[in-house]
């Protein structure tokens, strides 16, 4: 074989490559990084409208609101992490590169993230401007919504390989995904109400970041076994 | 005797011989369950607090008990399955989910009626073993919907074992939803003494 002549890339190289070309797609076509945002902003807004509330209650149910609100855009950006790489057979091209699946699948999910996790971190101040919470919880939200984010993109990732060639795939997509993904729920919105009502909070960060690193180095290995297997 | 073991294991063989035996299984089930029932009913003495209100136990606790025991069948069965390509073993896991998923769903059920008039609700949000039978019966739907979503069975096989051993022990994580301050009243008190006179409740009930 041409082992000898041609080098092959690193590993750092093919992680880069596949994150630029992801982004590369989106820059071409930012409807599909814009709706998950639109979306989000949307059903954070519907809830004050909806149950006319108090300010107070307002404050109270703003940390649940807004990630209630991160989890569904999250969900909704997810259906599309390998659809068109399916359709157009660049995902077989994926599988069949001589560098490591889970590497590759590790720069699926981080592309994700840099286009629906981080946008909603950087547009959540502004959900939490209009919930009125105090300015010193606003950092703690951020956080934990960047944490969080970090923790869905990686976890969907394994849930949309899983379902990447069915028809049915976008209900049953959040189907798998939701228990999955409630304890960052839970623990992302507790925090933030913790840190409003002046309770120290640190554990639920500590929580997030280390179910963070849990799906950081699990994750990848199954969403490429899933890959190969609804590939196959 | 190896020899019947592995035989045991391949479908043609398996299929005939549990054939021959779902007949007494249901006999040995059906005493069982009218052993119980009467037992429970009406030989086991009263609680001293809950009076008749407790014997619901006898059918809360067990389908609890197998609720979350048939997950861990469903992830040894799929993870044998995977690793040494049994097809039986899938076929366990995939028996498995279902009964799970009732007994899952039976355990909320009998649980909230007994909520009801011990802890006056029938659910409480902040309680994390509530939370955490529900999430379990989510994944257990969740699981059927993948099976049932892949046409090719041997796919489908592989696919939903991915998906049972994706999923850590999240079964303790919503815990933290109890150290928001003083939730306990004298009207509703503390779930988790509630629990651990369930629990005591339940222990002196059985070795009595």
């Amino acid at each position: 074989m041409s082992g000898q002549d041609r080098q092959l890339p690193g590993l750092m190289e093919g992680f880069i490559a596949i994150v630029r070309r992801d982004l590369l797609l989106a820059w071409k076509r930012p409807g599909d990084v814009l709706n998950p945002l639109f979306f989000f902003a949307m059903v954070a807004s519907l809830f004050p409208l909806a149950a006319a509330p108090s300010p107070e209650q307002l404050m109270l149910n703003g940390p649940g609101v807004v990630w209630v609100a991160a989890l569904l855009a999250t969900l909704l950006s997810l259906n599309s992490l390998f659809l068109s790489d399916f359709e157009d057979g660049s995902l077989d091209q994926i599988i069949l590169s001589p560098q490591p699946l889970p590497l590759l699948g590790l720069g699926k999910a981080a592309a994700h993230w840099l286009l629906s996790g981080l946008p909603l971190v950087l547009v959540s101040p502004l959900i939490a401007v209009s919930y009125r919470m105090p300015a010193d919880i606003v950092g703690v939200m951020m956080l934990t919504l960047a944490l969080g984010t970090v923790s869905l993109s990686l976890l969907g990732a394994i849930g949309a390989a899983l379902t990447v060639g069915l028809n049915r795939g976008n209900a049953l997509l959040s189907l798998l995904i939701m228990p999955l993904a409630m304890p960052v729920l839970i623990f992302g919105a507790r925090t933030v109400s913790l840190a409003a009502t002046g309770d120290p909070y640190a554990a639920g960060i500590y929580f997030l970041a280390a179910y963070c690193m849990l799906a950081l180095t699990l994750a990848p290995f199954a969403t490429a076994a899933a890959l190969k297997i609804s590939n196959e | 005797m190896w020899s019947f073991l592995h035989k045991l294991a391949s479908p043609p063989h398996f299929y005939g011989i549990s054939a021959r035996m779902i007949p007494w299984f249901y006999a040995a089930g059906l005493l069982a369950v009218a052993y119980g029932s009467v037992a429970g009913l009406f030989y086991a003495p009263a609680d001293e607090e809950m009076n008749d209100g407790f014997r619901i136990i006898y059918v809360h606790v067990p389908a609890a008990f197998i609720s979350m025991s048939a997950y861990m069948v469903m992830a040894i069965g799929a993870g044998i399955g995977l690793i040494w390509r049994m097809k039986l073993a899938h076929a366990v896991a995939a028996g498995a989910a279902p009964l799970g998923a009732w007994f899952t769903f039976l355990a909320l059920i009998t649980g909230s009626i007994w909520g009801r008039p011990m802890w006056g609700t029938w659910w409480e949000w902040g309680d994390p073993r509530l939370t955490s039978e529900l999430l379990l019966l989510f994944l257990y739907f969740g699981y059927m919907a993948l099976r049932a979503a892949i046409d090719d069975t041997a796919k489908a096989d592989k696919a939903s074992a991915v998906l049972a051993w994706s999923v850590p022990s999240i079964s303790r994580s919503s815990t933290f939803r109890s150290s928001g301050g003083p939730r306990c009243t004298r009207d509703r008190p503390c779930s988790s003494q509630e629990g651990r006179r369930c629990i005591r409740t339940c222990c002196t009930r059985c070795w009595q």
